[in-house]
């Protein structure tokens, strides 16, 4: 496939998810604060708190409408740009897809409508059960996705069909408890969490800071600050349980998160660090410049062991007998064997001689986990962008630890009635609304750029998966977007601003 | 049947009396599903495996001579 096609159309989904992804977090964490305020009002019956709710849920309308159906052009595109792929992964996506439509449409759609109409209509119970299904509905909805995604990453419960060249959904529930789809649904939705609550803090901070509706700010900025401090040591949880199952299902991945290039018994983890840009996997250059290591955590970590074996990327590629790894040339030979197999049973299948089909597809089930290396010249094509994954990883983790500090910071503040004086705490409230966007951004990037080059792990590669078109005409597209979606977050960010400015009154 | 009419009239009513941020968010709302549907999907996004085969064994035979002529 043409070099600038591929690139296109990768660049074309990258930038459609990650302005999807600007809007989808916020709803996330925001209903659920949202929720927890309408259930402070409806326990406490103060209607401080009922006006505390309707405004960040106003917010949460805005950001809801402005966002809605940003996702469905990840699915034209899938159809366009990628349908080959599409073809490919057919049925395992196409169950996930219509549950998240249909509860998407009745849990969301529904329950949205009681929620901002019928405050005067409804009792208050039932007004806070619609909010809290609202919450879990947003919540549930962006399940599905995720275990589509999960299923990319590590699929599971699924066989290939070699007469349709489909892959056909065996056991639904091995592609819903795969365990890479529970960490994610898991890690992503906390990370919703976390924005759901800087936005929260840093909004109220600012009204602090312009001495506007102190009240109402101090109470929010405590919902926020506890459900952010809650959510962010729960993402540490599921990070670390992430990197566990990535270590088992994408070493290579994993490798390039920590710039390991040699594998090691006690494998230490690079707190921080300068990588070498020159360094390769077939040179002796060295890893780093510089870098803060923290002793044996990488295998505790990935194996929860502090002596276990961490291979590196130089094991995963050139293989290491000593620890059973297979190279990748041995994976690129059966890779081989798989597709010329599955061309020879195909040919036989048309002449209708059956038992040279069955000789040939029983060559290509013995080799079908490594049919993806088939396509690849050189071992070396498997080696993911070391520098973007390293780097995205490490500010991730970074800004992690940083908003566990800053929402401490904000609940012993609040609770020494000092918050209100602390104006760089206040300032640094209000400054990291973007940066959780940033970290979950990052998130994206280790995930997505960390398992390339491949769409299907092990058996689809990003060069295999495009569709035959004119990359002048994604080129467009891309730019396309690019405009529709700065126009959408121009409005959103005026719109939201204008309300903030309005405040809860 | 009570309860579809009061559903119908919380619709109803919450529609009618929606401030002007909800008007105008209904608005970028129904632009922004007309961009997507009526154009970008109708115009630069059209389903490659539909609109170019036209049985499902079309497309599996393309999508193996793919996968086994890359």
């Amino acid at each position: 496939m043409e070099e600038a096609l591929v690139d296109w159309s990768r660049a074309q989904f990258a930038l459609t998810a990650i302005y999807h992804w600007l809007f989808v977090p916020l709803t996330l964490g925001l209903s659920f604060i949202m929720a927890i305020m309408e259930t402070i009002y409806v326990k406490t019956g103060n209607i401080r708190w009922k006006k505390t709710t309707q405004f960040w849920m106003t917010l949460f309308g805005i950001n809801f409408a402005i966002g809605v159906a940003t996702g469905i052009i990840l699915e034209f595109e899938f159809g366009t740009n990628w349908s080959n792929y599409s073809w490919f992964v057919g049925d395992i996506f196409g169950a996930p897809l219509a549950i998240e439509g249909i509860m998407a449409f009745f849990l969301e759609s529904a329950f949205l409508a009681v929620m901002f109409f019928g405050w005067e209509r409804v009792s208050k119970k039932f007004h806070l059960t619609a909010t809290w299904l609202v919450a879990l509905g947003s919540n549930l909805s962006a399940l599905w996705i995720l275990v589509a995604n999960a299923w990319m990453q590590h699929p599971v419960g699924m066989s290939f069909n070699p007469d349709t060249a489909r892959n056909e959904m065996g056991d639904f529930w091995d592609v819903l408890f795969n365990p890479t789809a529970i960490d994610k649904f898991l890690h992503t939705i906390s990370s919703g969490y976390v924005i759901g609550s800087l936005f929260v803090i840093g909004i109220s901070a600012w009204y602090i800071l312009k001495n506007r509706h102190i009240k109402f700010a101090r109470h929010s900025m405590l919902v926020g600050a506890i459900f952010g401090i809650v959510s962010s040591l729960f993402i540490v949880l599921t990070g670390d349980s992430s990197g566990h199952h990535v270590a088992r299902t994408q070493p290579m991945k994993l490798a390039a998160m920590e710039g390991l290039y040699k594998g090691k018994e006690g494998a230490n983890l690079v707190a921080f660090g300068v990588l070498n840009p020159d360094k390769e996997v077939h040179n002796d250059e060295e890893a780093f410049h510089f870098k803060i290591s923290i002793p044996r955590l990488l295998s505790l970590l990935a194996e929860r062991d502090m002596d276990a074996y961490v291979p590196g990327m130089e094991d995963l590629v050139y293989g290491n007998d000593q620890y059973n790894i297979p190279s990748t040339q041995s994976r690129m030979a059966k890779g081989q064997k798989a597709l010329k197999a599955l061309k020879k049973y195909n040919e036989a299948s048309k002449a209708q001689n059956d038992s040279l089909a069955a000789l040939h597809i029983g060559t290509f089930e013995d080799n079908y986990r490594h049919m993806g290396y088939g396509y690849f010249e050189e071992p070396e094509e498997t080696v993911p962008p070391v520098g973007l994954t390293f780097y995205s990883f490490h500010f991730m983790v970074i800004l992690g630890f940083y908003f566990v500090l800053l929402f401490a910071l904000v609940i012993w503040s609040h609770l020494n009635d000092t918050l209100v004086k602390k104006r760089y705490l206040l300032k640094m409230a209000l400054w990291s609304i973007p940066l959780g966007y940033l970290a979950s951004i990052l998130g994206w990037v280790v995930s997505e750029v960390g398992r390339q080059p491949w769409t299907i792990q092990d058996l689809l590669p990003v060069s295999i998966s495009t569709s035959h078109l004119n990359a002048a005409n994604v080129q467009f597209t891309f730019w396309l977007f690019a405009g529709i979606f700065t126009i959408l977050l121009i409005a959103e960010v005026s719109i939201m601003t204008r309300q903030i400015k309005t405040g809860p009154n | 049947m009570r309860f579809f009419k009061d559903a119908w009239r919380l619709y109803y009513d919450g529609f009618k009396n929606m401030g002007p941020v909800g008007k105008k968010l209904w608005l970028i709302i129904l632009i922004k599903l007309f961009i997507m549907f009526a154009i970008l999907r109708l115009f630069f996004f059209p389903d490659v495996m539909k609109t170019e085969f036209s049985s499902d064994r079309e497309r599996s035979e393309h999508i193996i001579n793919e996968i086994t002529n890359p």
